[in-house]
């Protein structure tokens, strides 16, 4: 509040002076000019008379001619008092208001508001820069799971979107630039509750400033950056940026997953899903020629890993020789009938539209679908506020950039083990992913699961960390039995234990557990807070491994043992 | 020359000499004391106050401090001059104007001190 309040005082210097001295030649007049009193003898004003006179004046209440009735001087006098008084109350008045509607005067208050709601936060909280697509994905996913976050944003139209927007928690915004370091401490950097910090302001240049300032200004604070081109992305890693995401690269590494491993897609597409999102259906890719419109960041991801899967692309590129399209490529559009026939198109299986424009790529699509009606339609969504149009069009896949980086980004917070999971289950086959895919669907509804991570550590699972220092062994079935009912096992997939001595790859529900292990679980939304209260409540796991509900009271403890 | 530093000394010094005038004399003299100069002493004391108003120097602030004392003992003696007339009705005695001249010697006081921190300030000015 400081800084405003000594604004304020700075501006208000002329305003205060120039109704200090209105009112001290007023009053000094009053005191001067001769009048007379009731009986008719010379009279004049005393300075309490005057001061008194002027003032309700001043201010327009006007209570009329005291003590005495005045002489024509003092009328005289007093109708330039008036006028005075009333011009340097409207000037002070006016200057008042002209701070309060001042751009730069309302952006200091904006701010130290921001920043002492920031300094009050009580609980873990992440920083998100950049409230677009998939800032604001990111943001209603967090608060969805009560997880807090502060946005810091530069269109003033997406923080006033953040103020209206529907939002579970409490989300501060600010509008201004997050490049600033000065925003960047605002925004809790230095604060002992911030859990991390997350660019995506959706230029690489901006994102890439945040990665260096917090890495210099907080090191311990994990570092989340989005990043569109190779050499930023290079430049964030050089100085230890914790994760760097390009969502072309992840969609293309999980897209060539369709081709030989249709279920490994599947496992990717449910466990990294939305906050209520409907499972997704098996979708397999058809092997044969494919047709690629658009040679940009997208299209090159993908053209390499579909050629390193052995699938024959045909390249449309508007502009070939500025994007280094590989020989072979068609020039134009893809949105005209003429160049997809000339790509082969009535021999093609797949059609993948990924130019930056959005229309573009419906047009290419209906046109295509136009030409051979069975033909896999790939289209990269830009604009999310284009989802209704995506939607109507019957897609087989839709490639959204915001979804694709909120999501990854939702993993590495809420289930840091889930990047080690997909890493171990990319070298698994299309068997094990069968497997997989069939147990999460026993478990599941038709939403999409949660994943999440346990710890076995005597703060995240007092329970159980009890009973193993006494000696008891715990089963991994044990935490995933519903205390309810003890023959029944709640409806969840342990995808994996990691430990130090290895990590273990959907283990078996015999598997003993040990001190300091992480489990990521899989499952309904419902089943995290059964589980939880299992790893908390000493009672019901004893009850749950043994089948006797123990007193929790001490005397009633004593007298059943006696 | 900064104009700025030349009106907020000029009005520094004027409240000094102001107050000084009209604490000269007779202490329980009421002829000796102008009600008028009490007036010119705490107008132009407080154009002085507001004058140090948002300046965030810590000679700055000292300044608003001491300008303030001087406003709140020049307020007090008129007060208490107002009180005795029109309050209480009575002539000035010379109980009343020695404490109306007293309370403006306090004032003298901090519009003193305000003068000597100028000085301090232009002396270590370094431009």
């Amino acid at each position: 509040m400081q800084p405003v309040f000594y604004l304020l005082l700075q501006r208000m210097r002329l305003p205060l002076i120039v109704l200090i001295v209105v009112y001290a030649v007023s009053i000094v007049g009053m005191t001067l000019i001769p009048g007379v009193d009731d009986q008719g003898k010379p009279w004049r004003m005393d300075f309490f008379h005057a001061i008194y006179f002027v003032s309700f004046l001043g201010t327009t209440i006007g209570f009329g001619e005291i003590p005495y009735p005045f002489t024509d001087a003092q009328r005289l006098w007093t109708t330039g008092v008036i006028y005075a008084a009333v011009v340097a109350w409207l000037y002070a008045i006016g200057t008042i208001l002209a701070i309060i509607q001042d751009q730069g005067f309302r952006r200091v208050l904006t701010f130290s508001s921001f920043s002492r709601h920031v300094r009050r936060m009580q609980d873990p909280f992440y920083i998100i820069c950049g409230y677009g697509d998939a800032g604001s994905l990111l943001v209603r996913e967090l608060t969805e799971r009560h997880i807090q976050c502060v946005v810091v944003e530069k269109d003033p139209e997406r923080i006033l979107g953040l103020k209206v927007a529907d939002l579970l928690e409490d989300v501060h915004g600010l509008c201004d630039d997050a490049a600033d370091s000065g925003v960047l401490i605002a925004a809790g950097l230095r604060h002992r509750c911030c859990r991390g910090i997350i660019g995506l302001t959706g230029n690489d240049h901006d994102n890439l400033t945040i990665a260096i300032t917090s890495k210099l200004l907080a090191p311990q604070l994990p570092v989340i950056c989005q990043s569109d081109t190779g050499d930023t992305a290079a430049n964030m890693d050089s100085f230890g940026t914790d994760y760097i995401i390009d969502p072309f690269d992840i969609f293309a590494s999980r897209f060539a997953l369709l081709f030989h491993l249709p279920s490994m897609y599947l496992v990717y597409e449910w466990i990294t899903a939305v906050h209520h999102a409907p499972l997704s259906d098996f979708k397999a890719a058809p092997e044969g020629n494919w047709i690629l419109c658009g040679f940009g960041r997208f299209g090159r991801a993908v053209q390499e890993r579909m050629a390193a899967e052995g699938v024959e692309t045909v390249v449309i590129e508007a502009e070939p020789e500025r994007t280094g399209a590989p020989p072979g490529t068609i020039a134009g559009r893809g949105t005209e009938a003429r160049t997809l026939l000339e790509a082969g198109i009535d021999q093609a299986a797949g059609i993948i539209a990924g130019t930056d424009n959005d229309t573009n790529n419906l047009s290419i699509v209906v046109t295509a679908r136009d030409l051979k009606p069975d033909l896999f339609a790939v289209v990269r969504q830009n604009q999310q506020r284009m989802n209704p149009v995506f939607e109507a069009a019957g897609l087989d896949l839709v490639m959204q950039p915001a979804t694709l980086v909120a999501r990854y980004i939702l993993g590495l917070i809420v289930a840091p083990l889930l990047e080690d999971f997909l890493r171990l289950a990319r070298q698994q086959d299309e068997s094990w992913a069968n497997l997989l895919v069939s147990r999460v669907a026993g478990v599941v509804e038709d939403l999409s699961p949660q994943t999440w991570d346990v710890e076995i550590s005597p703060e995240s699972a007092p329970a159980v960390h009890d009973a193993l220092s006494r000696g008891r062994e715990v089963l991994l079935e044990h935490i995933c039995t519903r205390a309810s009912n003890r023959d029944e096992r709640l409806p969840l997939v342990p995808l994996l234990i990691k430990r130090d001595r290895g990590d273990l790859l959907l283990p078996e529900m015999e598997e003993p557990l040990r001190e300091g292990d992480q489990i990521l679980l899989c499952g309904h939304e419902r089943t995290t807070r059964l589980v939880q209260h299992t790893l908390y409540d000493a009672a019901t796991l004893e009850y749950i491994q043994t089948g006797i509900d123990r007193p929790t009271g001490t005397i009633w403890r004593w007298l059943t043992h006696a | 020359m900064n104009l700025e530093k030349v009106l907020f000394a000029f009005f520094s010094i004027l409240a000094l000499t102001l107050n000084y005038g009209f604490f000269i004399g007779e202490m329980d003299d009421p002829t000796h004391h102008n009600a008028y100069e009490l007036f010119a002493a705490l107008i132009v004391s407080l154009i002085a106050t507001i004058m140090k108003f948002g300046d965030r120097a810590h000679i700055g602030a000292l300044l608003l401090a001491t300008s303030l004392v001087a406003d709140l003992q020049l307020i007090a003696a008129a007060l208490v001059w107002g009180l005795t007339v029109y309050g209480a009705q009575t002539e000035l005695s010379p109980e009343a104007i020695s404490s109306v001249v007293s309370l403006s010697g306090g004032a003298l006081l901090a519009n003193l001190t305000s003068v000597i921190l100028l000085v301090v300030e232009t002396v270590t000015y370094r431009r």
